[in-house]
């Protein structure tokens, strides 16, 4: 207490005038946005076709991208946190790289790798006659490939931090690697794994670049929010102002869900 | 011969070579301080690191032979108590014990009752569905116990299991966990710094320093003659066994020990040689406790002389090759020995 007195004190009247500077610029937009919403036509507003079939077109892809994230992000991160092999850091740089790419270049690379002449894309349509490019699954899979780093980097810390002493414990009561992990590794990270699922699922949840790039733009199909956002944004402004205030609220409850892991600070 | 182990190993600056005989219900501690490797002797011996060279055989089973054969530790009878514990702090105390059984693939309903029966023998029977970091620290060291022993292990191994409890409640557990260990039909192997955990919980001693043995045997005899002076400052205490009652102490030999700790019933005193003082002609003064005997040793350790008397109480004293001088001392001399009450420790056995 007497601390952050003091501190506060010594702080230069200058930097605190940069601080709420930029403070400003970050809160500003969401002001304006909000500003801005038609509060009362707003249920009638995201009740209309096109409101509908994107908002429930992003819960549906965001909650699948989530899935799959979960189910390949989780082995990922063991294996950069647990296993020791040449050029894991390269591994680790290859895997977290989606989290610094502009989406709309993974959205090409994702065009030719599983496009329908793609490298891998061109056997999914001719053995399995399976095209993601204009489908659903294509968004799935986009919103997948942004979403996927952030759950691999927040389990990696979780496994690095935890006392892997329980584990010893553990094998020496009997249980096989696999019963370990599934009953002492992965309860013991939920904390861990539930804020990475959080991350990537809002992530997901905020795919445009890579979406458009991929899968395109068709309403019912691919057309999730963001998308519906930018479309409407000329021809009905307060329709994407309704679906953009959604998706702020979505934001904030997660940032909710995680602020004992990130807020505890104060 | 239930363990035989030869651990070497390296690990970081530690060069650990320990050779480590523990029969059948019998307790061996490893008493060393920290840094000495003895943790790392209990984690070679689970199986939580292989050797570099030398065996682990368990009832003649070769479980390390620091070559072909290193039995991963699930496949060991080996129960563990932990430092701290480490009792899983997403399950509650039942599952926590029930744990080792379900994994060696009893089910789950025979194991919560096995579990339950094991929790009850240990006392907390109450504390079945609480969360470990509920209970005490003496209840925690509780559960890892019965979570250790449940699986009934030929080879029980204990890491400092009363560090983590605070000196108010450690003198009690202690007690509890002696009659716990008791239970035990397996070799048991004890790690521990503190030298009335060895004195209350072992039947023998091995002293490990820097990754080797400085010497072994039982705490009488490791207490009584120690090899050097590391040990003799570490273990070279007297200990005392006697009936304890309102503050007086019957000792075997047929002496009394006046002392300030409260026990009733069998107890142990410990005495540090330095404490106790010799004297040529019967003491005033006010120490408590002054009793007649002779000379029967006279060892010079570095720059102090142990000077051993054999009476109704028995004790070693620590005098300087001076005050030795001094008093004329020689075998078969007479002498008090006088030690002040607030100079012993007495607790119970």
């Amino acid at each position: 207490m007497s601390s952050r007195k003091r501190s506060a004190r010594r702080l230069p009247w200058a930097w605190m005038l940069v601080a709420l500077i930029g403070f400003l610029f970050l809160v500003l937009p969401l002001v304006g946005l909000v500003l801005q919403v038609p509060w009362s036509s707003l249920g009638t507003d995201l009740s209309t076709p096109e409101a509908t079939s994107a908002l429930r077109l992003s819960l549906v892809c965001s909650l699948w991208a989530t899935a799959l994230a979960v189910l390949f992000g989780v082995p990922i991160a063991w294996v950069l946190a647990r296993v020791e092999f040449p050029g894991r850091s390269i591994a680790r740089a290859l895997v977290l790289l989606p989290m610094v790419l502009p989406p709309v270049v993974g959205g090409v690379g994702l065009f030719y790798a599983l496009g329908r002449d793609g490298l891998v894309g061109r056997y999914l349509h001719d053995w399995f006659d399976i095209q993601l490019t204009f489908s659903t699954t294509g968004a799935v899979v986009a919103e997948t490939f942004v979403a996927l780093p952030f759950l691999v980097i927040t389990v990696e810390a979780a496994l690095r931090s935890m006392d892997r002493r329980y584990e010893d414990a553990a094998a020496t009561l009997g249980a096989k690697p696999f019963t370990v992990a599934r009953r002492v590794t992965l309860p013991l990270i939920l904390p861990g794994l539930i804020a990475g699922a959080a991350l990537a699922w809002a992530r997901a949840l905020g795919e445009f670049g890579a979406t458009i790039t991929f899968a395109g733009n068709v309403q019912g199909r691919t057309q999730t929010t963001p998308l519906a956002v930018y479309l409407l944004l000329e021809s009905r402004p307060e329709l994407a102002i309704g679906l953009s205030v959604v998706l702020l609220a979505v934001c904030i409850a997660v940032l909710a869900l995680l602020r004992d892991r990130w807020f505890a600070v104060g | 011969m239930s363990l035989d182990a030869h651990v070497m190993l390296t690990l970081g600056s530690l060069d650990l070579d320990v050779e480590l005989t523990v029969a059948g219900a019998e307790t061996v501690a490893i008493l060393g301080p920290n840094g000495a490797g003895k943790t790392t002797l209990l984690r070679a011996l689970a199986g939580l690191l292989p050797l570099d060279a030398g065996h682990v055989n368990l009832d003649g089973v070769i479980l390390d032979d620091a070559d072909a054969v290193n039995v991963v530790p699930e496949r060991r009878s080996v129960g563990v108590v932990f430092q701290d514990y480490l009792l899983f702090p997403h399950l509650s105390a039942l599952d926590n014990v029930a744990f080792g059984l379900r994994s060696r693939g009893v089910g789950r309903r025979e194991a919560r009752r096995l579990a339950a029966t094991a929790l009850e023998h240990v006392g907390i029977a109450a504390a079945n569905s609480v969360k470990p970091n509920q209970l005490s620290g003496g209840q925690r060291q509780a559960v890892a116990f019965a979570r250790a022993l449940v699986t009934k292990p030929r080879l029980l191994l204990l890491d400092e299991p009363l560090a983590a409890l605070d000196q108010r409640a450690r003198g009690a557990v202690r007690r509890d966990l002696r009659t716990q260990l008791q239970d035990h039909t397996g070799a048991r192997v004890l790690v521990t710094h503190d030298p009335l955990d060895a004195a209350a919980l072992a039947d023998r001693l091995v002293i490990v320093e820097h990754g080797r043995v400085m010497q072994s045997g039982t705490f009488a005899e490791v207490s009584a003659r120690p090899s050097s002076e590391y040990v003799a400052e570490l273990v070279g205490v007297n200990l005392l066994r006697g009936t304890a009652c309102n503050g007086r102490l019957d000792l075997e030999s047929g002496g009394q020990l006046i002392a300030t700790t409260p026990a009733t019933g069998t107890a142990l005193a410990i005495v540090h040689p330095r404490s106790v003082a010799l004297h040529r002609e019967l003491p005033g003064g006010s120490p408590r406790n002054v009793a007649m005997g002779h000379v029967v040793g006279i060892e010079a350790l570095g720059d102090r002389v142990r000077v051993r008397v054999d009476g109704p109480v028995p004790l070693v004293a620590e005098i300087t090759p001076a005050a030795l001088l001094d008093l004329r001392l020689e075998l078969g001399s007479q002498v008090w020995t006088a030690v002040k009450a607030s100079e012993i420790t007495v607790f119970p056995a």
